[in-house]
C-alpha cells in the first residue's frame, strides 16, 4: 500500500513537471498551452476511430517496449529494437507476397507473422552474436544494424518488391484483403492483434517476476560474473534475452504490415524501437507501468496529428511531452535514490 | 589532529547496527578499533569518512563540531580512510588511480605524479608500477595502491580497516615503520583490525565495540586475553588441531600448467590433489595462487599444460562443468565476483539451488541459524558485512561439493568466525573430497592444513605434507629463498 502510494505520487509529479515544462515552452512561443493540450486530449480519445488509432500505436510500442525490457534486465541495450522491427516486417511481406496466389491465403497470415518474429529475432540474434564473439558493445552494433536494416527495406521497396511502373516512397503494392488482418466492423483495429498483446504482457509479467529464468536473468543484469559461480552462463542468457527482444520487435513489425499498412513502407517501424526505449525508462524499467506510458505516449503521437490544422503548432509537440516526461521521471527516480541514500 | 566521537548512532531500516558511540582519539597516536564481525566498525568508519551519514551523534575535529556530509568534505577535513575493499577503478591504470580525485593538489603533471608514487612506495618498500592496470592487480597490491594514495595526499587522520589483509609479513613490518614515521609527523591513525598481535604491537590505546557498543577501552601495553573477552560474548576456544584426513582416489590433476595473469602468471606447475586433502596456497599476494585456483575452477584455461578433474580435462570447458563434476570456488572479491548486489539471500538460494521460492527461504531461514548469519532471508547482501557475506557464501556451497576451492576464505573474519568456518569446512567436506584455499596467513594454513603448497613469482617451490614443514624454510621459500 505504502508502495502503491509512493508510485502515484512519483506519477502525478513526474507528469506534473512534463506538463509545467511543455506549458510555459508554449508560453514562450505564444500558444495557449490549455488550448494545445485540450487538443491532444481530443484528438486522441475524442472519438472511436481515434481511440482505435491510439490502439494501433500502442500494440507495437507495447510490444517493443515489453522486449526492451528482457534485454534491459540481463544488463543489455537493445538500441538495435528499431531494425529488429524492420526486418520483422520484411519478413511478413515475404511470405504474404509470395502467399498472395496460393489457394488458402488467410492461412498465409500466422505464417506472415511467425516470419517476421523469426526475422526479428534472428536480426538481434546478430546483435548480441556481435557482443558477445565479436566484442562490439551492443549500443553500436544495434545502431549499426539499424542502419542496415534502413538499407534493406529501402532497396526492397524501389527494387525487386517495386510498384509495377513506379517504385515511390509510398512503398510496395497493397496486399488483397483477403490477407489484411480481420478487424471488427467500424473499428480498425484487429482484435487478434490486441489480444496477442495482452497475452504478451501477461506471459512478460509471469517470466519476468515469477519463473525461474526471470531471476536468473535478472542475476545476469546485476552481476554477469558472479553468475558463472551459480553455474549460469551469463552469455546464453544475455542472447536469449536479445533473442526474445527482437522477436517481440519483430512481431509488432509483422504486426504493422498485415494489420495497419497492408503493404510495406519505408517508415515502417514508425520511431516505436526508439520510443519503446522512452517508455521503458519512464517505467523505471519495470513492466506493470509499461502498458499504460505506452498508451499516453500512444495518445500523444495521435493526438498531435491534428495540432498543425487546429492551432498552427507543429506535431512534434508530442515527442517533446514524451522527451520531459522521461527527463522528469528521470528527475524524480534521481532525487528518491539520493534522499534515500542520505537517510539511510 | 584530535576526533571525538560522541553518541554515534546507525540503523540501516529496523536493522540498529550503532548504538550510541563514543570515542575520542588524540592527535599522534595510532588508535586501535576491534570487535566482532558486525560490531560495527566499518559502518562507525564510513560514517566518519561521510560514505555513509549517521543518525544521530556529533563528530568534533580538535574540538569543533564538523558534519562530513560526504567523502569529498571528510577529505578535505583531512580524513582518508583506507576501506577494506579497495576502492579505486580497475579501468585505470597504478598511476591514473594514484592521481584521481586529487582535488587539493591540482598537479595533474604526470611526470611529476609518477616521481611522487615512485617516491612513496619506495618509502614503504611496495612494488608497484605506475603503467600496470589495476584489473591484473591482486585485491593486496590494489590495498597497497590505496594506501600510497593516502600517504600522497595530506590526510591528517589517516584510518586504516585491516591494513594488512592480503601483504606479506615483509611488507607489513614495513608498513608498521611507516605508520609509526607519520605518527611522530604528527598525524592520527585510527586502526580497525581483528589481529591483536598487530594492535598490540602498533597501539597506543585501543577501544573495543561490541554488538553497536563500546565495550571497553584499553591503553597500551595490552593484554590480550582482556581484550578478548572484551570483544566477545565468551572466550573462543583454542584453535583446533589439524586431522589427518587419509589420503583416497586421484580428484584434480594439473600438470605443467602455464597461464598468465596477476602479478607473475603460473608457470609449468605440476600438482595431484585427492580426495582427503585440505591444501594450504601461500606465499605473498599475487604470486600465482589467485591463478592456480582459477585455473582448477575452470574460471581460466590454461596457456599450455592440462588440467583434469576426477579424470575429465577441463580444456575448453567452462565453471559450469567443474559445478557438474562436484566442483565449487569461492572468491576473494565477495560483492564483485561471489555475490548478486540487489539479490536477497532468498534470491542467492534460488539461484544456487534451482528450487522454488518458498524452498530457498526455508534453505535462508535454515543457513542463517545454521551459519550464525546476521540478516534476514529478505536482506540485500549488500547490507551485510564482510563476514557475514563471507558465511552466506560458505552456506551456498552444494553439501556434496567434492572439491572446494577457497580464496582468502577467513579474510576479514574474527578469530572465532574463523575456526568455526574451518570446523565446518572441514567435516563437511573433508573426508567426501578435497579443500584448496590461499590464505595471506601461514599461521593459517599451518594450522589448518595437512599439506602446503609455497608459491613464488609464478611457480610452486615448496610442496609439503605439513608435518614435514619447516617454518623458517617455508618464510625463506615465500620470498624467494
Amino acid at each position: 500500500m505504502r508502495n502503491f502510494k509512493r508510485h502515484l505520487t512519483d506519477t502525478l509529479l513526474i507528469l506534473a513537471i512534463a506538463l509545467l515544462f511543455t506549458g510555459l515552452l508554449l508560453l514562450v512561443v505564444g500558444a495557449s498551452p490549455l488550448e494545445a493540450f485540450g487538443q491532444l486530449l481530443s484528438g486522441s480519445f475524442g472519438s472511436w476511430s481515434r481511440l482505435a488509432r491510439v490502439l494501433n500505436v500502442w500494440i507495437p510500442l507495447t510490444l517493443c517496449s515489453l522486449g526492451l525490457l528482457y534485454a534491459f534486465r540481463s544488463g543489455l541495450w537493445n538500441i538495435g529494437v528499431e531494425g529488429q522491427m524492420v526486418l520483422g516486417a520484411i519478413g511478413c511481406t515475404a511470405v504474404l507476397r509470395w502467399g498472395m496466389d496460393t489457394a488458402a491465403p488467410q492461412l498465409m497470415l500466422p505464417v506472415a507473422l511467425l516470419a517476421g518474429l523469426l526475422l526479428g529475432s534472428l536480426w538481434a540474434l546478430l546483435a548480441g552474436w556481435l557482443k558477445i564473439r565479436g566484442g562490439v558493445h551492443e549500443i553500436f552494433a544495434g545502431l549499426g544494424l539499424n542502419f542496415v536494416a534502413m538499407g534493406l527495406i529501402l532497396w526492397l521497396i524501389f527494387g525487386p518488391w517495386k510498384r509495377p511502373g513506379i517504385a515511390s516512397m509510398s512503398g510496395t503494392e497493397l496486399f488483397p484483403k483477403a490477407l489484411w488482418f480481420p478487424t471488427l466492423e467500424g473499428w480498425r483495429v484487429s482484435p487478434f492483434a490486441l489480444l496477442l498483446t495482452l497475452a504478451a504482457i501477461a506471459l512478460t509479467a509471469w517470466v519476468l517476476n515469477h519463473s525461474r529464468f526471470g531471476l536468473n536473468l535478472k542475476a545476469v543484469g546485476h552481476n554477469p560474473r558472479a553468475v558463472t559461480l551459480y553455474g549460469l552462463s551469463a552469455q546464453r542468457y544475455m542472447l536469449i534475452a536479445i533473442l526474445i527482444s527482437g522477436a517481440l520487435a519483430g512481431l509488432a513489425g509483422g504486426l504493422q504490415v498485415s494489420g495497419i499498412y497492408h503493404r510495406l513502407i519505408p517508415a515502417i517501424s514508425s520511431g516505436y524501437g526508439y520510443l519503446g526505449l522512452l517508455v521503458v525508462m519512464l517505467a523505471n524499467f519495470k513492466l506493470l507501468p509499461i502498458p499504460f506510458i505506452a498508451l499516453f505516449f500512444a495518445a500523444l503521437n495521435v493526438g498531435s496529428i491534428q495540432l498543425p490544422m487546429m492551432l498552427k503548432l507543429d506535431s512534434s509537440l508530442s515527442g517533446v511531452i514524451q522527451g520531459a516526461c522521461v527527463l522528469s521521471a528521470l528527475l524524480v527516480f534521481g532525487v528518491r535514490r539520493l534522499r534515500e541514500g542520505r537517510s539511510g | 589532529m584530535q576526533i571525538e566521537l560522541q553518541q554515534i548512532h546507525k540503523s540501516f531500516g529496523n536493522h540498529h547496527v550503532l548504538k550510541g558511540i563514543d570515542l575520542r582519539v588524540d592527535a599522534g597516536t595510532i588508535h586501535g578499533l576491534v570487535g566482532e564481525n558486525g560490531a560495527g566498525k566499518s559502518t562507525l568508519m564510513k560514517i566518519l569518512t561521510g560514505y555513509l551519514s549517521r543518525s544521530a551523534g556529533r563528530i568534533l575535529l580538535d574540538g569543533e563540531e564538523v558534519n562530513t556530509a560526504d567523502p569529498a568534505t571528510a577529505a578535505a577535513l583531512g580524513i582518508g580512510m583506507l576501506y577494506q575493499e579497495p576502492q579505486d577503478f580497475p579501468p585505470l591504470t597504478v598511476l591514473e588511480n594514484f592521481i584521481v580525485g586529487r582535488d587539493s593538489h591540482p598537479d595533474n603533471h604526470r611526470g611529476r605524479q609518477q616521481q611522487r608514487l615512485s617516491e612513496l612506495s619506495e618509502q614503504v618498500h611496495f612494488q608497484l608500477h605506475g603503467s600496470d592496470s589495476v584489473e591484473r592487480l591482486t585485491v593486496g597490491e590494489r590495498q597497497q595502491l590505496e594506501f600510497l594514495r593516502l600517504l600522497g595526499r595530506d590526510a591528517r587522520l589517516m584510518i586504516l580497516d585491516e591494513p594488512t589483509t592480503g601483504i606479506s609479513d615483509r611488507q607489513k613490518a614495513r608498513l608498521f615503520a611507516a605508520l609509526r614515521q607519520i605518527r611522530e609527523q604528527g598525524r592520527t591513525i585510527l586502526l580497525v583490525s581483528h589481529k591483536l598481535e598487530e594492535i598490540a604491537a602498533l597501539c597506543d590505546r585501543v577501544t573495543i565495540l561490541r554488538h553497536g557498543l563500546v565495550s571497553g577501552e584499553e591503553d597500551a601495553p595490552f593484554h590480550i586475553p582482556r581484550l578478548l573477552e572484551l570483544m566477545f560474548d565468551q572466550p573462543p576456544g583454542s584453535r583446533a588441531q589439524p586431522q589427518q584426513c587419509p589420503s583416497g582416489k586421484l580428484l584434480l590433476a594439473l600438470d605443467q600448467v602455464s597461464t598468465a595473469g596477476e602479478r607473475t602468471g603460473l608457470n609449468g606447475c605440476s600438482c595431484r590433489i585427492h580426495q582427503g586433502e585440505l591444501v594450504g596456497l601461500a606465499g605473498l599476494s599475487g604470486s600465482g595462487q589467485g591463478l592456480f585456483l582459477r585455473l582448477a575452477a575452470a574460471l581460466q584455461q590454461p596457456q599450455t599444460g592440462a588440467v583434469s578433474f576426477r579424470g575429465i580435462s577441463l580444456s575448453g570447458r567452462d565453471h559450469r562443468s567443474v559445478r557438474r563434476l562436484g566442483g565449487t570456488f569461492l572468491p576473494a572479491n565477495r560483492l564483485e565476483e561471489g555475490l548478486i548486489p540487489g539479490f536477497t539471500l532468498t534470491d542467492h538460494f534460488t539461484l544456487a539451488h534451482g528450487c522454488s521460492r518458498s524452498e530457498a527461504r526455508e534453505a535462508a531461514t535454515q543457513a542463517i541459524a545454521r551459519f550464525n548469519i546476521r540478516a534476514t532471508p529478505e536482506s540485500r547482501v549488500e547490507s551485510l558485512s564482510g563476514g557475514n557475506q563471507q558465511r552466506l557464501l560458505l552456506s551456498l556451497i552444494p553439501t556434496s561439493a567434492s572439491l572446494v576451492l577457497l580464496e582468502n576464505p577467513t579474510r576479514g573474519l574474527d578469530v572465532a568466525s574463523a575456526e568455526w568456518v574451518w570446523h565446518y569446512l572441514r567435516e563437511q567436506f573433508c573426508s567426501q573430497g578435497a579443500l584448496i584455499f590461499s590464505s595471506a596467513e601461514l599461521e593459517e594454513i599451518l594450522a589448518v592444513a595437512n599439506r602446503i603448497l609455497v608459491f613464488f613469482d609464478g611457480r610452486v617451490v615448496r610442496d609439503l605434507p605439513i608435518d614435514q614443514v619447516d617454518y623458517q624454510d617455508v618464510v625463506a621459500a615465500m620470498t624467494g629463498g
